[in-house]
């Protein structure tokens, strides 16, 4: 495939690997945080681990917008399916993401209609076919999927559908790394933003970092090769003591973002007061809802949500792991109490999250697995 | 990276002795993850059917029972077949349910003998599709040379059923003396497979249309019991087969390693996968390992014979994309590593449930 | 987060100027372009796909300056094997 698989070939690696141990002061220990879950998924999925030097440590960041939604609106989210006037449309990563009472394939179960779709829109297709249906779309996602559903509720209202409607849960990445930065346990070297949210919000907005809290960030490409020379361009600008947005990702990424997208999201959401994250609290300005001119497409408006508000459970220590500060498998109810079967944190939840990725794919010892694999 | 710390080897063993621990279903209800062929339906089989029926032929947890009777040794399977669209690119349920009881019985290294065939039929469901589908059905047995000698039809009303589920079960007779199950793995071992992955999984997500994508792709449904047969005629060394289904690749690889207590070893860059199965996998986000095929299989055979099992695999229609996919050694037993195209090295674990398309 | 493949414009739909026919490993999908009005993508062009919405369209002389770099830093990485295997026979 093009522009995925020159970005995963082994001999570059390795000499990228050559070069980023070369530039590691004896002695020192780095710590960069991924902030996005898609490069936790990728550091995983091809063992990147495995070509970086002993003292470069990867902390695994909140950029999971399925791991961040809290308990009380995944209950809230069932409460609108359980009606029976009601077909609630969702990203196949929500459906394991467990509420008090069970996920959505749980609920299910007990008689909602929960369907999977691949985007927005087919949920508005839905809707089209099923005039008598309520269709409430289960909205998740940072800055990248947020302008596709702006997208959608726009032509929703263009088309006058008036059985549609958004469950809006949209969150922004800014306040999260924010909200980290402010964490006085906090020891990390630097950033690899995210680059997809960042082909919607460009590089500018990560400018405070260096500014403020001295810290580089390198906005990183999905494929193994790009995450490896955003480590590098880190480690360079530590060695040189300098301290910067870079952007890694230009293929994709605009210095500026996306205009058109930044529009549509104004046109259609406002920042919400504050928004409860699972694992990391309640978050000033961090999330999007429905502006009053669209309330017509609000689930929230449309149907009385409860708002139920269920406490993170007491014995798990997400917020911790999501700042860097344990280790997943330092949690206490890691991979005993919480399984990615049986989830209790956000970190588990999803297959990104960074507990369900080390649960995955790491919780062996790198060395040992590594002997194994080429033994022959 | 560093070898763990006391500490954290300490929670590693502590979780690898709770994966050990004999499975509970936690959930009141049945979900859908519990029919994926992951974890979840791992647990309900072990948990209530083996549970309950416990005996010393069901416990391996083969394709097929095999038994003695008189001088004559069998083998015995049934599978149920819901898939939905009932017709789909390059078969429908009825071929599908002929070809997946002649391949759990062919694996098993028996030659299929005779079918049964149940139908449970939704009121109101067209005529014309039964015919359609029986014909294939009745087609499929030819290619596969067996016969449907009895069967059962039962119908529901309307909005009970989706229009048509089939049972059928199949009897077959053992000729050789390979003792084959995945428990007999060993380190130095070869694993292979026939083909191509993932086709069928791939082509029933699209077929049901809600993803609005189109691919020139086709399920892979095929009867094994000949390509089979050439495999074990060519080679004494086979250890075991397994048709790649529910689950697809990845987690037969996952129960040769349990069973056996090995690890598999896989090398991603020699795993077949069509551009398009790629493709498509990419933009739903779902690894093709975990994808179901229907004329796949997985064989497990004697590393120094893995070159002539290899050639009389591809010897045949059927297997003319076989690969040597990956190997068996001893530790750490109970695992699945793959080697990365990229170089690294990360471990292949059951899913819980089906795999999801995902945004993130 | 957010899962974004490349993927290549094949057409623009005549009826629906928002939708281009987008083709990912042979495998093809309508893909909304909506978000991409101040710079429309042509047939050939390349596009990065996100839950059915292209985000972006791929740059390719900056992903042909990035695959630059990362030769480079192979030949250097080469060369310095090389030199390493040299002043071992010496």
């Amino acid at each position: 495939m093009r522009f995925v698989d020159e970005f995963r070939d082994a001999e570059k690696a390795r000499a990228l690997s050559a070069k980023i141990t070369s530039l590691c002061e004896p002695g020192r220990q780095y710590k960069f945080m991924e902030v996005c879950g898609g490069h936790t998924h990728t550091i995983y999925k091809h063992g990147l681990e495995d070509y970086l030097p002993e003292n470069i440590q990867l902390v695994h960041g909140p950029g999971c917008p399925v791991c961040v939604i809290p308990m009380g609106r995944v209950d809230d989210a069932i409460h609108i399916a359980r009606r029976p006037d009601v077909l609630m449309t969702s990203f196949g990563d929500m459906m394991r993401v467990p509420g008090s009472g069970g996920n959505f394939f749980d609920s299910n179960a007990e008689g909602t209609n929960i369907r999977m779709v691949y985007s927005p829109l087919d949920s508005l297709k839905i809707a089209r076919q099923n005039p008598d249906t309520q269709v409430v779309f289960m909205a998740i996602g940072f800055e990248t999927t947020t302008p596709s559903t702006a997208m959608t509720v726009l032509r929703a209202a263009e088309e006058g559908l008036e059985n549609f409607s958004v469950f809006c849960n949209h969150v922004t990445i800014i306040p999260a790394i924010k909200a980290i930065l402010d964490s006085p346990d906090l020891r990390l070297d630097g950033f690899l933003g995210p680059g997809h949210v960042s082909t919607v919000i460009g590089c500018r907005p990560y400018e405070f970092i260096p500014r403020d809290y001295s810290r580089p960030v390198v906005v990183a490409g999905f494929e193994p090769l790009d995450i490896l020379q955003s480590i590098y361009q880190l480690m360079v600008q530590l060695r040189e003591g300098r301290c910067e947005v870079e952007n890694q990702y230009s293929r994709v990424v605009p210095w500026d973002g996306n205009i058109v997208a930044l529009r549509a999201i104004a046109q259609v959401m406002e920042l919400r007061p504050y928004f409860e994250w699972r694992g990391l609290g309640f978050i000033s300005h961090s999330a999007m809802r429905v502006k009053d001119s669209y309330a017509d497409f609000d689930a929230e408006r449309r149907f009385a949500v409860p708002g139920v508000r269920v406490a993170d459970p007491k014995a798990c220590q997400c917020g911790e792991v999501l700042k860097g500060v344990l280790k997943p498998w330092e949690c206490k109810v890691f991979g005993t109490a919480c399984t990615p079967e049986t989830p209790i944190g956000t970190c588990m939840v999803s297959p990104e999250g960074a507990c369900a990725a080390y649960y995955n794919f790491g919780r062996f010892s790198r060395q040992r697995v590594r002997e194994a694999s080429h033994s022959s | 990276m560093s070898a763990p710390t006391d500490r954290e080897q300490q929670v590693l063993d502590r979780i690898d002795k709770a994966r050990r621990r004999r499975a509970k279903v936690r959930e009141e209800r049945v979900t859908l993850a519990h029919g994926s062929g992951g974890k979840a339906t791992q647990t309900l089989v072990e948990a209530i059917f083996l549970d309950a029926f416990r005996n010393p032929l069901l416990e391996p947890l083969e394709d097929a029972a095999t038994f003695t009777a008189g001088e004559t040794r069998l083998a015995l399977t049934t599978d149920s077949f819901v898939v939905s669209p009932l017709f789909f690119p390059g078969g429908d349920i009825g071929d599908l349910a002929v070809n997946g009881t002649v391949n759990d019985l062919a694996v098993s290294g028996a030659r299929p003998l005779y079918l049964t065939a149940g139908f449970i039929l939704e009121e109101g469901f067209g005529i014309e599709d039964l015919v359609r589908i029986v014909h294939s059905m009745r087609d499929a047995a030819e290619r596969a040379g067996v016969d449907v000698v009895t069967g059962d039809t039962k119908v529901v009303q309307r909005g009970k059923a989706d229009g048509c589920y089939v049972n059928t079960a199949g009897v077959g007779v053992l000729e050789h003396s390979h003792a084959l199950g995945v428990a007999t793995a060993k380190p130095g071992d070869a694993v292979l497979v026939s083909g191509p992955i993932g086709e069928h999984g791939v082509t029933i997500m699209l077929a049901r249309g809600e993803l609005d994508i189109d691919a020139d792709l086709e399920s892979d449904t095929a009867p094994l019991n000949g390509l089979v047969a050439d495999l074990l005629g060519a080679v004494d060394g086979v250890r075991a087969m397994r048709d790649a289904t529910r689950g697809g690749v990845a987690t037969i690889l996952n129960e040769v390693a349990k069973a056996a207590d090995v690890a598999v070893v896989v090398d991603e860059n020699a795993i077949p996968v069509r551009d398009e199965v790629r493709g498509a996998s990419e933009l739903l986000g779902i690894d093709p390992m975990y994808v179901a095929c229907e004329g796949r299989m997985v064989v497990v055979v004697d590393g120094a014979q893995a070159d002539a099992a290899l050639a009389a695999l591809r010897a045949h229609p059927l297997g003319e994309g076989a690969a040597k996919i990956g190997r068996i050694v001893d530790d750490p037993p109970g695992l699945v590593l793959l080697n990365t195209a990229f170089g690294g090295t990360r471990i292949v674990d059951l899913l819980v449930g089906d795999p999801l398309p995902r945004i993130c | 987060m957010c899962l974004g493949i490349p993927g290549e414009v094949i057409e623009i739909l005549e009826d629906r100027p928002d939708l281009a026919r987008v083709s990912v490993s042979g495998v093809k999908r309508a893909i909304n372009i909506g978000l991409l009005t101040d710079d429309p993508p042509v047939p050939g062009d390349w596009i990065l796909i996100h839950v059915g919405f292209a985000l972006s369209k791929i740059d390719e002389q900056e992903a042909a300056a990035a695959l630059e770099f990362l030769e480079s830093i192979g030949k250097a990485y080469e060369d310095e094997l090389a030199a390493l295997q040299e002043s071992r026979i010496d």
